[in-house]
Order: structure tokens, then C-alpha cells, then sequence
């Protein structure tokens, strides 16, 4: 049977969403599923467990993963994949970091962004911003390695209790020139991006990071998380993990508010698999009317304290 | 250092809508505005400060592509890169072909760090910069918001999806950057005129160890589904019916 390796994507001790995500594609393809998870102890490997469709964890422990070092990681998951047909990883941050470093080891193609799967060997992905899909084929014979675009997939379910498999560290060699100094990450109670189930940005006419409190106090009434377009983010209303786009995050949630957004075809890419797309803008003439589901034309600093009080 | 690499890829500009040719083949780009991928600009730039600042003698841009290409090329040089190298080859380069062929003028150039944008707007395939890496057993440093050059090591803010990531790297090395490490300089007249007399050379792909094959074969490009259009509503209070109707609110 067809035999397919998934990279886990951790941080801070927790397992993310991304992992069962690229897990579910994975089960488009065969029920033989396995994850890799490297870490510096097996206590995140063992969440792994839990996701459905998987058969085997396999957890390899050692002070090099502390903190994830794509140098460091891919010539040890180059040598676990020999076994495997298939190696996925999630086309985050981390996945893009790591994947390609896998296709030089290995000396096979890499498919970025795979967004569904046609046939075994058969993939769509997005190109041009997500303004053209590309249907690909990989060559029999040859090993897959992929990155899953992460908000085609949905999470799958915890009901598993997978096989948890301690693995000796292969012996390889590991590099010392790249050195790991400090993460930023701005803490907040707001339900992580990628997750949410409703979503409210913020562009350039929000106007200042104090406005963006009208944002939040909106997104706390809903359960909401908070994103933002670049321009936003370049002006330094708020930090770069909130940029939605085609280089900032594509996300899927149910309801997405565009607020003194224009529409641009970059921050566009980032919600295209949106469920409903409201747009809030005070140009009738917005690009961001020609693809939302809803449309009113306000000025925001009207109309957000007005939906406000009416959730109340 | 002696030397920066940059990478220059040739790609639809960033304002051009997007179409996808009738037969599936591709996308239009017959009568389209090119331009150098936005990342691959931000990367020159970036390549051009380092070494105004006086820690690097010299900027080489390199591209793969067709002949057009030299346009880009001959951009970067009046930006200001001081020589350019184009690997002629027409059609579809996968990036692991791409970081091959450009390993083989790393050979050639020996530069003390290696810079190209963190992806390239048009296959967003986000590959060659750690591959080119990964051949060459050097560090790398993607996504790069903040660069800074001390002697032999460099010190590179990353944008990630955990927020901003720093990390030290030996030189040499591969930086790829992101949207907000610079605003790449406009070119003026005269350095266009300059740039006419700077030395570009073009080797043809053949003439290069580089395997030009793929093993990815596609099948075809066609426009993204559409989406059904919407409705217009006139107030708050429209809104919320709507959104109630729809289920997303209780
Ligand atoms: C290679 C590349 C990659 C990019 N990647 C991304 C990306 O990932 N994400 C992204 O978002 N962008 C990205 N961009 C930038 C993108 O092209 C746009 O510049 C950006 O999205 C614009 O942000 P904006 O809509 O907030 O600002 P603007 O385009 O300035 O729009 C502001 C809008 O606010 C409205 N407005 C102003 N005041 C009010 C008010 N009081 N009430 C209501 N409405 C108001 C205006 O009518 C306007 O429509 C990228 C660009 C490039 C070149």
C-alpha cells in the first residue's frame, strides 16, 4: 500500500490544526498514514495520537528540535522518508521553510500548495495569486513531496489512539551555522486565524492601531479573531501574523468582515475559500463589492459600533 | 564580503489581471506587462544597501529565462547591480531545475551571500531560495523582514506564522525576503543609460551540467470557480437579517 509520511507542525508544546489538516489530505490518498513529529520530548508526539486516520506516530526526541530549524530537520526527515511513497508537509510558514530543503536531499519535485486531490498523483494548486489553478501531474515512480494549502482541508476528528513509536535519531549530520535567537509572538485570547470560525480584518481605513479597538471589541462580542490587509500591517496598526493575503495567511472561515478594505487581488487570495464575504466600505466603487457576498457601503467608524450594540 | 548573488525572475506584473488562455495551456502573457518579480526587486535592493553600506563590493544579478529576460536584467543594473549573468531557457523551469542551474554560477561566483524573493508571484511555488540552499549546504533565512551584516555571520528577522522569528546564520548564506524589509528604489534616466553599458552575459541552458527535465507534467490551467454573486444591503439592521437568514448569526 501506498505509504505516506506527515511532517507535524508544533509549537510552543501544542500540536497545530495544521497537522490533522494536511492528515485529511493525506487520507484522500491511502490509509496507510504516518506523522513524524520532532520536538525536544515526545509530550506533543503524543497529541498527535488522537488525530483520525493516523496509524503510526513517530516521535523522535533530541535537543536539535528545540526549536524548529528546517537545516537541522531536513536531512533527518529525508532519511525516515526513504520508506515512504508520499512526504506532506503544510504549506505554512514552517512547511515552506522546510519542504524544499527535503526536494534538494532527495532530488525529487516539489508540489507547493496542493489544494485538492484529483487523482493519487493528480493535484490542483493555486498560481498567479490563486487567479489560476493548475492541474499537475507527478511521474510514476517518483516520490510525492508536498505542501497542503491548508484552508482546502478541514481539521479532522481526536477520536484515534494511533500507534506511538519512540525512534532513534538516524544518524546524520547536523549543522551548527544556523543558530535559533527569539521569537515575537504577540499573545492574544482571540481564537487563532487559521481556526476561526469568523473572521474580521481591518485595512488602511481603520486609520490607526487605536481604531483597530473598535475591531476588537466587535470580535469579542462574535468569538472572532482579527485580521488585517498588508497596508494595514505596514502602517504598524498591528503586528505581521494578522496580514491576510497571498503572502500573509489564507484562511477558510464561515463569515469574513472586509472593513476599509479595498479588494486588492493579494489580500483577495487569502479568503477565497471564505464561506460568506461581507465588505464594508464607504467607496461604492470598491473592488471588494465585485466579490463579497454582502455588500454595504458605511463608514466604518459608523457602522462598527452600530453592529456592536446590536449583538448586544 | 566580496560578492552578493541576487535572483531576478521575469514574471506578469503584480498590477496585471490575470487571464487564462482559452486552450488551457497557460495564462495570456502575449502583449502583458513584465516585470521583476516584486520579491526578487526588494532582495536587489537589499543587495545594494548592504553594500553602499560598505559590506560588500559587489552586486551579480542573475535569471533564468527567456531571452526577454535581459529587460529585468538590464532594470536591476540600472538600479544598480553591477554586472548580470542570464541563463537562456525557454518554457517551464521547476525550481529544483531553477536552484541547480543557479548552483552551478554559485560555483562559478563564490559569493559570500545569496539573496532572491521568498517566492515569485506567478507559480508561488516559495522553493528555490532553500534548495539553492540545501545544494549548496549553506544556512537560510526566508522571509525576511530585517537583514543585518556583521563580518561572517548575519542577523535576519524572519516573518512567520508565529509572529517575528530571529535567527543567526553563518556566512555564506541564502536570504529570502518578504514585503516589508525595503521600498526597492526607482530608476532614474540616467542610470538607465548606465546601465546599457554593464556587462551581461547570457549562456544557453544547454551549456550548463543542469538537467532541464521535470517530473511534474501540467495538465492544464484554467480560472479559479467563481464566486456567486452577492446582494447590496443598505444598513446595519439589513445586515444582521441577512446574516441571521444564513445561519452565521444567532
Ligand atoms: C507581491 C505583493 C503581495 C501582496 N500581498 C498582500 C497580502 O498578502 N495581503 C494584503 O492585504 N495585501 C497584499 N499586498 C498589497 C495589496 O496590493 C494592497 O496594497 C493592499 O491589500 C491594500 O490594503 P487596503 O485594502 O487596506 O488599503 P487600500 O487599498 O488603501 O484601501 C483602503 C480602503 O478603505 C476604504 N476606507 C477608507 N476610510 C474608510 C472609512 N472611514 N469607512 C469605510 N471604508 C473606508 C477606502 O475606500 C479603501 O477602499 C501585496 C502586494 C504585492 C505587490
Amino acid at each position: 500500500m501506498t505509504k505516506i509520511l506527515v511532517i507535524a507542525e508544533h509549537f510552543d508544546g501544542e500540536i497545530l490544526s495544521a497537522t490533522s489538516k494536511t492528515v485529511n489530505c493525506a487520507s484522500q490518498i491511502s490509509e496507510s498514514i504516518d506523522i513524524l513529529v520532532l520536538g525536544d520530548d515526545s509530550a506533543v508526539a503524543s497529541q498527535a495520537t488522537t488525530i483520525d486516520a493516523v496509524s503510526n506516530v513517530l516521535s523522535i526526541s533530541n535537543e536539535a528540535f528545540g526549536y524548529p530549524v528546517s537545516s537541522i530537520m531536513a536531512p533527518v526527515v529525508a532519511e525516515i522518508s526513504s520508506e515512504y511513497d508520499y512526504i506532506l508537509l503544510p504549506s505554512s510558514t514552517f512547511g515552506k521553510d522546510l519542504a524544499p530543503r527535503i526536494s534538494a536531499i532527495l532530488d525529487v519535485n516539489q508540489v507547493t500548495d496542493i489544494m485538492s486531490v484529483e487523482e493519487p498523483r493528480i493535484f490542483k494548486r493555486p498560481i498567479y495569486a490563486g487567479n489560476a489553478i493548475q492541474t499537475i501531474k507527478i511521474a510514476e515512480g517518483k516520490k510525492v513531496l508536498g505542501t497542503v494549502r491548508t484552508a482546502s482541508f478541514k481539521e479532522l476528528g481526536n477520536s484515534n489512539s494511533a500507534n506511538l513509536i519512540e525512534t532513534e535519531m538516524p544518524s546524520v549530520n547536523i549543522p551548527s551555522h544556523t543558530r535559533f535567537i527569539k521569537i515575537e509572538s504577540e499573545k492574544t485570547e482571540r481564537p487563532d486565524l487559521q481556526v476561526a470560525s469568523i473572521v474580521i480584518s481591518g485595512g488602511r481605513g481603520v486609520g490607526s492601531a487605536e481604531n483597530f479597538e473598535l475591531l476588537y471589541q466587535l470580535a469579542d462580542k462574535l468569538g472572532a479573531s482579527v485580521g488585517a490587509s498588508r497596508a494595514a500591517v505596514d502602517a504598524g496598526f498591528v503586528p505581521n501574523d494578522m496580514q491576510v493575503g497571498q503572502t500573509g495567511k489564507i484562511i477558510a472561515p464561515d463569515l469574513y468582515f472586509a472593513i476599509g478594505i479595498s479588494g486588492a487581488i493579494q489580500h483577495i487570495a487569502g479568503i477565497k475559500d471564505a464561506g460568506t464575504i461581507v465588505a464594508v466600505n464607504k467607496d461604492a466603487d470598491a473592488p471588494i463589492f465585485e466579490i463579497a457576498d454582502i455588500g454595504i457601503v458605511a463608514d466604518l467608524f459608523e457602522f462598527i459600533p452600530q453592529l456592536t450594540s446590536k449583538l448586544d | 564580503m566580496e560578492k552578493i548573488l541576487v535572483c531576478i525572475k521575469r514574471v506578469i506584473d503584480y498590477n496585471v489581471k490575470i487571464r487564462v488562455k482559452p486552450d488551457e495551456s497557460g495564462v495570456v502573457t502575449e502583449g502583458v506587462k513584465m516585470s521583476i518579480n516584486p520579491f526578487d526587486e526588494i532582495a536587489l535592493e537589499e543587495a545594494l544597501r548592504i553594500k553602499e553600506n560598505g559590506d560588500a563590493v559587489e552586486v551579480v544579478i542573475v535569471s533564468i529565462g527567456p531571452d526577454d529576460s535581459q529587460q529585468q536584467l538590464r532594470t536591476g543594473l540600472a538600479m544598480g547591480a553591477d554586472r548580470a549573468i542570464l541563463i537562456k531557457h525557454d518554457g517551464e523551469i521547476e525550481p529544483l531545475t531553477v536552484a541547480k542551474a543557479l548552483s552551478e554560477i554559485v560555483e562559478d561566483e563564490n559569493p559570500g551571500l545569496i539573496m532572491m524573493g521568498k517566492q515569485a508571484i506567478d507559480d508561488d511555488s516559495s522553493q528555490t531560495g532553500q534548495i539553492l540552499a540545501q545544494l549548496c549546504d549553506i544556512p537560510q533565512a526566508t522571509f525576511a523582514s530585517k537583514v543585518s551584516i556583521q563580518e561572517e555571520k548575519a542577523t535576519v528577522v524572519r516573518e512567520i506564522d508565529q509572529g517575528l522569528e530571529t535567527l543567526e546564520i553563518d556566512l555564506p548564506a541564502i536570504i529570502t525576503t518578504d514585503l516589508r524589509l525595503n521600498e526597492p528604489r526607482y530608476v532614474k534616466l540616467p542610470d538607465i543609460m548606465k546601465a546599457k553599458k554593464k556587462v551581461l552575459d547570457v549562456i544557453e541552458s544547454g551549456e550548463l551540467k543542469t538537467d532541464f527535465s521535470s517530473s511534474i507534467e501540467v495538465i492544464n490551467v484554467t480560472p479559479p470557480p467563481p464566486r456567486e454573486s452577492g446582494v447590496m444591503v443598505n444598513d446595519v439592521e439589513e445586515l444582521v437579517v441577512a446574516l441571521k437568514e444564513k445561519g452565521l448569526l444567532s
